[in-house]
């Protein structure tokens, strides 16, 4: 795989096809309609029909039984009426901001360095493979990697009891929000460092020449011309980051140890224990809110335009 | 700062993000291989590959050789659909066409709804349609609702860089719309169209959400491994991670070694 083959996200439409006679337009505009209609088959089947039932079901009444078809705001009120509910999208929100903040540095400096600092081409491209290659491999896998690492008995509090730092394992290491926000970072840094690469391969080398030719200093030269330049591969960075860990439950269930919440746990727990409309409605405000969040990156940075 | 320091600091980050992130893999790796006696964690106790052998018992995994051989035709499957539709979807994108602008907002909605939500709702449009969930219906469905938005942005990637003047030429010669792709635009195409197959391939292979309310009561790799994480306390969780993750890394290395193989035969 060579950089051609990285996901980027193209959201200008292409190009529109060129002047052809009136004649062989018609033909023409029909191959392009039954190219995408596969795709767009299934994605009304199987993501706007589906979309469709969660807010149905959102409206319905249930009891411990059966589900029974309504038309009422229940399940609504009891989403946004309950505290417990409040809590959990708080935290969920908190998990998300740690987590953007820090992927967001960690992948801007990783992908600073593949992009600006190895100077071979070939070298490049490897170190770029090296750091997408854990996105293609299981992800409960890697968070699994974590236990023998962190655990109580782990390869860091007996290292560092051997050196004498500690005097008794640290507990927080594993099953705690530390463990969560490590094993999103570890997870989704790649999906900052992919789009930020991409962008900033595309910054033209002497605008730093000339920067640096003019008296700026290295952070100047970060502040005034990386970072603005590579805005459109952090905002889709973010969007990425934002969506995952909003609707993410399995990071949170294996790696708290039951000991924190998100959104998407909640919605789990009550598929699991039968109550669809409110797991619906659920979903449905949860969604309202991620795509205000994607809304607000988009409104900050205009990927349209900068790409 | 002097510039020498600077660069070393920023080049031991980013080894320190490799390790960061291939660390905890080599860690089970080793453990893996723990004795008989071995537990979760280090020490080591002894070297064998005792854990390997008791995955094939059925009373330390529950249906471990069933769930492979879904998940593998599953992504098989995935694979396959998301190449060939992506690839069509991608030629058509290259011009504008009635309801263009929709379904490129439905593509990338595909990419930003949750997994679970999308999971949930397959679900529920399949009970309420009276069809039963299954991995290879709405659990499929589910997944390329995942595959299809990568592989249509690799296109798009791939599209607008590439040379129209190559198929004038074609056309110009007399070849068809047909002649064209297929021995014009999919040649050169090509490397991208096995990144993608890969995509699919392994997004399929390792997904979970997608596929936990969809695929009825046959679980996938994934969903048995999940399942294993509250129940297993001895290192064959472990050597079925391994397992996985060599078997991912296969599937990553013949992929390039057949782009690899492409780019020297066009060399010639």
């Amino acid at each position: 795989m060579t950089q051609d083959d990285t996901p980027v996200l193209t959201l200008a439409d292409p190009a529109p096809g060129g002047s052809k006679p009136m004649r062989t337009r018609r033909r023409i505009q029909l191959v392009p309609f039954m190219q995408a209609a596969p795709l767009a088959l299934i994605l009304c089947v199987f993501l706007l029909l589906p979309m469709g039932a969660l807010l149905v079901v959102s409206f319905f009444d249930y009891d411990s039984v059966q589900i029974i078809p309504a038309f009422q705001f229940t399940n609504y009120a009891e989403v946004l009426g309950s505290a417990v509910t409040w809590r959990t999208y708080l935290n969920t929100l908190r998990f998300t901001a740690i987590v953007w903040a820090v992927t967001s540095v960690l992948g801007f400096t990783v992908a600073y360095v593949l992009a600006f600092e190895i100077r071979s081409r070939t070298t490049q491209m490897v170190l770029f493979l090296v750091c997408t290659v854990p996105f293609l491999t299981s992800n409960i896998i890697r968070m699994i990697s974590w236990i023998p690492f962190l655990g109580r008995e782990g390869l860091l509090n007996s290292t560092l009891l051997k050196l004498g730092l500690i005097q008794k394992p640290l507990e927080f290491l594993l099953f705690s929000d530390f463990a969560v926000v490590l094993a999103y970072t570890h997870l989704y840094a790649l999906f900052m460092v992919t789009p930020i690469f991409n962008t900033m391969m595309r910054i033209d080398r002497r605008l730093l020449e000339a920067a640096l030719d003019n008296g700026a200093g290295w952070w100047r030269t970060i502040t005034t011309i990386v970072i603005p330049l590579s805005k459109s591969g952090i905002a889709i960075g973010s969007i990425f980051v934002v969506t995952m860990v909003m609707g993410d439950f399995v990071t949170v269930r294996l790696m708290s140890g039951g000991q924190s919440a998100s959104v998407g746990l909640m919605i789990a727990n009550q598929i699991s224990s039968l109550q669809y409309p409110a797991a619906c409605a659920n979903a449905v405000v949860l969604l309202a809110i991620v795509l205000m969040m994607i809304a607000a990156i988009l409104r900050i940075v205009d990927i349209r335009k900068e790409l | 700062m002097t510039a020498t320091f600077r660069r070393a600091v920023l080049l031991s980050v980013l080894g320190l993000f490799i390790l960061f992130l291939y660390g905890p893999t080599l860690t089970i790796l080793v453990l893996s291989f723990q004795g008989p006696d071995g537990g979760l964690t280090f020490p080591m106790n002894g070297f064998s590959v005792h854990w390997f052998g008791r995955l094939f018992h059925t009373q330390a995994v529950g249906d471990f050789g069933g769930s492979l051989i879904r998940s593998f035709s599953l992504a098989t499957m995935v694979m396959v659909s998301t190449v060939v539709i992506s690839l069509a979807a991608g030629m058509a994108f290259r011009r504008r066409f009635w309801g263009s602008g929709p379904l490129f907002t439905l593509t990338v909605a595909s990419l930003i709804i949750p997994s679970i939500l999308v999971s949930l709702g397959v679900g529920l449009l399949f009970s309420a349609l009276g069809l039963d969930p299954n991995w290879y219906s709405s659990a499929f469905g589910a997944q390329l609702t995942w595959t299809l938005p990568f592989g249509l942005l690799i296109m798009f990637a791939v599209f607008n860089r590439f040379n129209r003047a190559w198929e004038e030429a074609a056309r110009d010669q007399g070849a068809t719309p047909w002649q064209s792709f297929q021995h014009v635009v999919l040649p050169i195409i090509m490397p991208s169209v096995i990144g993608i197959a890969l995509f699919g391939f392994t997004l399929s292979y390792d997904e979970f959400a997608r596929t936990l309310l969809t695929s009825g009561s046959d679980n996938t790799l994934p969903l048995e491994i999940f399942g294993m994480t509250t129940s297993v306390t001895t290192p064959v969780l472990y050597a079925l991670g391994t397992l996985t993750t060599v078997f991912s890394f296969i599937v990553i290395l013949v992929s390039l070694a057949i782009v690899r193989v492409l780019a020297a035969k066009r060399a010639i």
